[in-house]
């Protein structure tokens, strides 16, 4: 069975040997789940959010398991995009799967340096925009909650890196999801990613404390799994580029359920700490699940969603 | 050696001390994981299937003991997850991948104190099974439940084993006091102090150890996600002291660059 998806962006494609991303802030650099499975049989590799400089990330506690689902403050530690391209980079499989690096920074022109720096980096397939990370306190959710801001930000990155696929990763902590997208989609993004975490909160109730240090945090996991299939179905019905789905996977049947609500291709988070072959799971099961679905490529299902 | 990912069974688990409600101490016994290779100190990432979508997270365990046929965990209810592993029975089945992060110093020759308090007794069941030269060994354990609810029978075939139950008032300052003689006495012979145990404890030790300037290794524990260095969450900060000077005061992860640090080299 041929897997490949191809998401046909508006300036460059990204072509996938199979529809499965590891999602941002999930798998490490892809390094710590070597052990686990083989890189490259991914579809792709969303490395954890790189920053210009270093930045050590918030308080701990950082995460915290609730039902079906864990919140996560870790404020977007990660060793700044010269340590990545350098000490990293160079041990993932960038040849045989795409490695898409997702971006966090704390102003358009932040975001366009990023852009800059990756821009003619071979080993680089795409880049994922992160507009709506909302740990940190200063920037990454006023980005996501704005269409204007939203847009800046996508042309800044587009502009600065003009041959790379241009990824927008949306927030669902909005009120019109569609109005986002489609203002990343006028402002040059090649694809929709959604959906980033939803924002939350755990008490303790027997200290009183909240459970994290940085009292809110990003939701994921299955319990965000309709939010997210609503999300992709509204922005897939929105926008004229590819989705890619992610929020909750956990089965192949997940994988279904979102490509037919519009997603081209998914991207699997949480998952990969409920067992760290997850992601290699769900490639090697995929084939037979669509078989059972009948059809022969994953883009048969894409948007396939029945409405009586 | 690497972690490997398995699918292992139940074979059964034993209660330890009084078993109540609230809480609860036992030892899971579950099938070998197929690891050629342990050190007393790493910990493994149990994760039963009766956690379905509802606890996503695997929990990490200390390696308590293993043998040529099983892995041992000794585990105290302390939530959800522990309480569903307490009501595991013989054949369900666990994912569990490991081993997991660094281990012990083994020092054969080196007088070396193990100071250990409640949970903090696990890793070293395994130790002092596997330490080549015990007799240059002592330990101090300090307490609040019962002595049954702990495997010191398993450490006291090996070494003989000082317990101090912290149950009264004026007791916990007299564990303190013991463990503070006792470092003294360790840094001393210039001997190694290996600590296990609840953050205030390991606080204590952390102390002591630097200002009499005993060698100690100390093993943390924190909430994870995977165990295996990604999510970021089981952080703890460095001191000037860290080896790398890139990482200096800065956040590592508990799980791929400890549990075990050198008590001089992190901040709790």
């Amino acid at each position: 069975m041929n897997l490949q998806v191809v998401l046909k962006g508006q300036t460059c494609d990204l072509t996938l040997k199979n529809p499965v991303i590891a999602a941002s802030g999930t798998f490490g650099s892809g390094l710590e789940f070597r052990p686990f499975g083989d890189l490259s049989k991914l579809g792709g590799i969303c490395v954890k959010g790189l920053s210009l400089q270093p930045r050590a990330g918030n308080p701990s506690p950082r995460i915290v398991e609730t039902a079906c689902g864990m919140l996560n403050a870790i404020g977007l530690q990660n060793d700044g995009v010269e340590s990545f391209l350098k000490n990293k980079l160079p041990r993932l499989p960038w040849r045989e799967t795409a490695i898409i690096a997702n971006l966090y920074a704390t102003s358009a022109e932040e975001f366009g340096q990023l852009a800059a720096r990756l821009a003619d980096e071979p080993g680089i397939a795409a880049l994922e925009v992160n507009v709506s990370c909302p740990n940190v306190k200063a920037g990454g959710a006023q980005f996501g909650a704005d269409p204007a801001m939203c847009a800046a930000v996508t042309g800044a990155v587009r502009k600065n890196a003009p041959r790379k696929h241009i990824m927008v990763k949306l927030s669902p902590n909005v009120t019109d999801i569609a109005l986002m997208a489609r203002s990343a989609e006028a402002a040059g993004a090649d694809s929709i990613s959604c959906i980033n975490t939803l924002l939350g909160m755990a008490v303790d109730a027997a200290s009183r404390r909240p459970m994290l240090a940085n009292v809110v945090g990003g939701l994921s996991g299955p319990a965000i799994k309709p939010v997210a299939l609503r999300c992709v179905w509204q922005v897939a019905r929105a926008v004229g580029i590819p989705v890619v789905g992610l929020g909750g996977i956990v089965t192949p049947v997940d994988i279904v359920e979102f490509l037919l609500a519009g997603a081209a291709a998914i991207q699997v988070g949480t998952a990969n700490f409920m067992r760290p072959d997850a992601s290699f799971a769900l490639v090697r099961d995929l084939p037979w699940v669509l078989a059972d679905h009948g059809v022969q490529t994953p883009a048969e299902l894409t948007g396939a969603l029945v409405l009586d | 050696m690497q972690p490997i990912l398995t699918q292992l069974k139940v074979l059964d688990v034993v209660a330890f001390g009084p078993v109540s409600r609230e809480k609860h101490f036992f030892a899971v016994r579950l099938t070998h994981p197929g690891w050629n290779e342990w050190h007393p100190g790493q910990f493994v990432m149990l994760r039963p299937e009766s956690f379905g979508l509802e606890l996503p997270w695997g929990r990490p365990f200390c390696i308590c003991h293993m043998t040529a046929r099983h892995l041992v965990c000794f585990i105290k209810t302390a939530g959800t997850g522990t309480e569903r592993m307490a009501a595991l029975r013989a054949g369900d089945k666990v994912m569990a991948w490991g081993p997991l992060g660094n281990y012990f110093a083994v020092e054969p020759n080196t007088p070396t104190l193990i100071l250990a308090a409640g949970m903090g007794i696990a890793p070293f069941v395994g130790y002092v099974n596997r330490h080549p030269q015990p007799w240059n060994l002592a330990m101090l354990f300090g307490h609040r439940d019962p002595l049954d609810c702990y495997p010191v029978d398993s450490i006291n075939e090996h070494i003989p084993v000082d317990s101090l139950r912290e149950h009264e008032p004026g007791e916990l300052d007299n564990l303190i006091y013991t463990v503070q003689e006792k470092i003294r006495d360790c840094a001393e012979q210039k001997g190694l102090v290996l600590a296990c145990g609840p953050l205030p404890f390991l606080r204590v030790v952390r102390n002591f150890a630097i200002t009499l300037k005993a060698r100690a290794q100390i093993s943390l524990e924190n909430r994870m996600a995977c165990g295996i260095g990604a999510c970021l969450g089981c952080v703890c900060r460095t001191t000037s002291a860290w080896p790398v000077p890139s990482a200096r005061e800065m956040p590592v992860q508990v799980c791929t660059n400890g549990p075990v640090f050198w008590a001089d080299q992190v901040e709790i």
